[in-house]
């Protein structure tokens, strides 16, 4: 990039924006444009997602069969699930990588935009593919998210499009992932060494590394399925040698970790957003890092946590059991350093920070419910119950969804040049806390009463917990029309002009650069200078 | 409606006092390690409880106390190695002390020595079929009539109207009290579990292989559960009962099956 030689090129390049219409989308190769596509692509994804969930509790409101066939309701939670996890919350924190990193470690752009483009495009029609299965002969998959077989085999024509659209999403993810194992490692200006990187672009880069590690993993496993059912192997099926709890293994070796990919970024978003509001550094960044480095590392050896039903020998759940429990304690330390972050620090309650604050409490206590979860002969009784249901919604919604919701509020200002709708912007977020609480707070309740998850009706002694968590899903939902509301009145420059550094003295390169940020930033590797450092 | 929300946040708030449609905790249950799973589950809960009062406090205080609008000037510490010790070392030692009780009651959930009884347990899509080994009695248990007629959907029948609704079959298995029951699980199909929360066991039936779990119920009674793996359409309306008797009535029970059989074979 240096040299003379390049220089008229260089030039030529810097002053052109983006192109014209339709092909600036589909050509993208800058990280902003990227960055945009995969975020308005998540929402999308998060609407069509949530919208199967409400037909799920509405279905769910009071016992009896009201709108929906049995077969058909089991469509709705396998499509929610995947659609939620693989098409909201996966592509909503690439976004954020895509528009954040490259401005956090002051690099020009992403170190492969092209197959950073091609990452993207993939998942309109991986997406596209999946959704196109509810209309197939036999229906949309049904089988459940976890897709254990032999159920999963019994899937109709629909069968071929779940598993190539599985490997879809796991190719981009991988693709997104190399990217920004690359980004981070190479194109950082030459000032921040690894422990000054914000703990964004760390937990991303140990999130990376996970997605490298696992999707392949995850690929094999539904290729196995696939030649099962096609092409006359049997790894899972008994009849022929095999074993169908295998593929449990296989799939939650890929499944533990990948819960950790979608929280450790959120971990990052609130890593960045405590201390801005809190006007204070921090606290222990390095332990951050390292916490975070354990958590990914345990992740690998705690999958059977989820199967503690299949049978197995007793030193095997005795393993499982004390790693879990163990993972509580890096968890514990983040949590204790945000709050020694907070404290005596010269707080502020700004959208960002409200989301962070109810992200730091409200996943506290999945991560409560998750320690109870590890002790196994408790977890006879919670497993596949609507207490699970209550602990994963709550580490998933108030924690990766709310943590992409601060993270959005937070750096709007800073991609559109206007500030967001403060008034509406709490008004969201405290019609979103309350409702989540109504939801899945009851849920907890359910499961330790004996109701187990996945089921289209149930006992009327469930009936008053399951009538309020719909009402509330039902709130949830409508709340996020708002959101979305709030997002588009910023992006059409409604709000006030927002300064370079938007909040008061934010730490970090991104906000060096003006707002909005310039289709090109950083041609330049930009010095680290002492007050915009981390550690 | 809005009534019965009143009532659920006042039921919360006397959360002891609580009845059965509002039940907010896991049933004690009728075997001995039901208890004690329960303890655990009560012990593990109340550290939960604990820890949340001392760290969810620590945040209000902070949230409350230390706010830009009270003037405070923020302060520059960034970093305790004392603080971090500290706040590694405690969660081990309380994991530890967790960890020691559930080691303890997961060895005796293992512990499948002398069984008195067994039963096979086959998973269908969608009903049970229990075969008592050595005895000649086999029988499958679906879902009620009742149950099977008010569950269509808009069957025109209150769900509240049907007694049990989706929790009763038609032949229950029948065990005697204070039996060591063992409990041999497969599938014809797709995986399923069998889980009565009252015996607090739970257990995967798998084509193709053979999964033991075991219980001893202490009190007579009828005790309910559901299946509790996605097993297909279904899922949802394959309940399991059991039903404990006195020794004494079991035996009659058993005798009754066996001669049961034996006239209708003598019919035909
Ligand atoms: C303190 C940390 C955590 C512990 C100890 C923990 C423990 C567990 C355990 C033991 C289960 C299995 C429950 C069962 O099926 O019987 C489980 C399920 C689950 N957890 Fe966690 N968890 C923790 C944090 C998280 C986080 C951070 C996420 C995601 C953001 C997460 C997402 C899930 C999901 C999605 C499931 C259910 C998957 C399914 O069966 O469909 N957990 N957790
Ligand atoms: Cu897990
Ligand atoms: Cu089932």
């Amino acid at each position: 990039m240096s040299s003379a030689v390049t220089d008229a090129h260089e030039h030529d390049h810097d002053h052109h924006g983006p192109a014209k219409g339709l092909k600036r989308w589909l050509y993208a190769t800058n990280h902003k444009d990227i960055g945009t596509m995969y975020l308005v692509f998540s929402g999308i994804m998060f609407f069509i997602g949530g919208f199967m969930a409400l037909i799920i509790r509405s279905e769910l409101f009071t016992p009896g069969l009201q709108f929906v066939a049995p077969n058909f309701f089991n469509q709705m939670t396998t499509m929610h699930a995947l659609i939620m996890v693989f098409g909201a919350v996966m592509p909503a924190f690439v976004g954020l990588a895509n528009w954040m990193i490259p401005m956090m470690i002051g690099a020009p752009d992403m170190a492969l935009p092209r197959m950073n483009n091609w990452s993207f495009w993939i998942l309109p029609v991986a997406f596209s593919m999946l959704l196109a299965t509810l209309v197939m002969p036999g229906g949309a998959p049904a089988g459940g998210w976890t897709m254990y077989p032999p159920l999963v085999l019994q899937t109709g024509d629909a069968f071929p499009f779940l598993i190539f659209s599985v490997h879809l999403m796991g190719l981009s993810s991988i693709m997104g992932a190399i990217n920004v194992i690359v980004t981070i490692i190479n194109m950082r200006t030459p000032d921040m060494t690894l422990l000054k990187m914000p703990m964004f672009v760390w937990t991303w880069l140990i999130t990376a590394y996970l997605l490298i590690a696992v999707m392949p993993v995850l690929a094999g496993a539904v290729t196995m399925l696939l030649t099962d059912q096609f092409f006359g192997t049997s790894f899972f099926l008994a009849a022929g040698g095999g074993d169908p709890v295998m593929f449990q293994h296989i799939f939650w070796f890929f499944g533990h970790p990948e819960v950790y990919i979608m929280i450790l970024p959120a971990f990052g978003v609130v890593s960045e957003i405590i201390p801005t509001f809190a006007r204070k550094p921090l606290f222990g960044h390095d332990s951050m890092v390292y916490a975070a480095s354990s958590i990914a590392f345990l992740s690998f050896i705690v999958w059977a946590h989820h199967m503690f039903t299949t049978g197995m020998p007793l030193t095997g759940q005795l393993f499982f059991m004390f790693a879990t429990m163990l993972i509580a304690v890096p968890t514990g330390v983040k949590v204790f350093n945000w709050t020694a972050t907070m404290w005596k620090g010269a707080m502020t309650f700004e959208t960002p920070m409200l989301f962070s604050l109810a992200f730091l409490f409200l996943f506290t206590i999945g991560g409560f419910s998750g320690l109870m979860l590890a002790v196994v002969s408790s977890d006879i009784q919670y497993h596949d119950s609507y207490f699970v249901v209550a602990h994963f919604h709550y580490v998933l919604v108030p924690g990766s969804i709310f943590g992409i919701m601060a993270a959005v509020y937070y750096w709007l200002p800073k991609w559109t040049g206007h500030m967001y709708n403060e008034k509406l912007g709490q008004v969201h977020f405290w019609l979103s806390t309350i409702f989540v609480n109504v939801t899945f707070f009851p849920m907890h309740f359910l499961g330790l009463a004996g109701m187990p998850r996945r089921i289209p009706d149930y006992s009327t002694q469930f009936a008053d917990f399951n009538s309020i968590a719909s009402i509330g899903a039902i709130g949830f939902g409508l709340s996020q029309l708002l959101f979305v509301y709030v997002v588009i009145q910023c992006v059409r420059k409604q709000g006030a002009k927002a300064s370079s550094e938007v909040w008061e003295h934010p730490k970090g390169l991104e906000w060096t650069v003006p707002s909005p940020a310039p289709y090109h930033t950083f041609n330049d590797p930009p010095k680290v200078a002492a007050e915009v450092a981390f550690s | 409606m809005i009534r019965r929300t009143c009532l659920s946040v006042a039921g919360l708030i006397l959360a002891g006092s609580a009845k059965a449609d509002w039940a907010l905790n896991m049933p004690r249950g009728v075997t001995e390690l039901s208890v004690e799973t329960y303890d655990l589950h009560m012990q593990v809960f109340y550290w939960c409880v604990a820890i949340a009062i001392v760290v969810f406090g620590a945040m209000i205080w902070s949230l409350v106390r230390h706010r830009k609008s009270l003037g405070v000037e923020p302060a520059k510490f960034s970093h305790s190695m004392a603080a971090e010790v500290i706040w590694t070392t405690i969660p081990i030692i309380i994991l530890l002390l967790m960890a020691i009780p559930a080691a303890e009651t997961l060895v005796k959930l293992e512990d499948g020595r002398k069984p008195d009884l067994t039963v096979v347990v086959t998973g269908y899509q969608w009903r049970w079929h229990y075969a008592y080994q050595g005895e000649d009695v086999s029988f499958y248990s679906s879902l009620a009539r009742t149950s099977a007629d008010a569950r269509r959907k808009n069957s025109g029948i209150d769900p509240f109207t049907v007694e049990n609704y989706l929790l009763e079959v038609d032949r229950p298995l029948v065990v005697p009290r204070g039996a060591k029951v063992r409990i041999l699980l497969t599938s014809n199909d797709v995986l399923h579990a069998w889980w009565v929360p009252d015996l607090a066991i739970k257990k995967d039936a798998v084509p193709g292989f053979i999964n033991e779990t075991f219980f001893r119920a202490e009190e007579s009674g009828v005790y309910r559960g559901q299946c509790a793996e996605l097993c297909g359409m279904d899922h949802g309306y394959m309940p399991i009962v059991v039903e404990v008797l006195e020794q004494d009535e079991y035996q009659a029970w058993l005798d009754n099956q066996k001669n049961g059989d034996a006239k209708l074979a003598a019919a035909k």
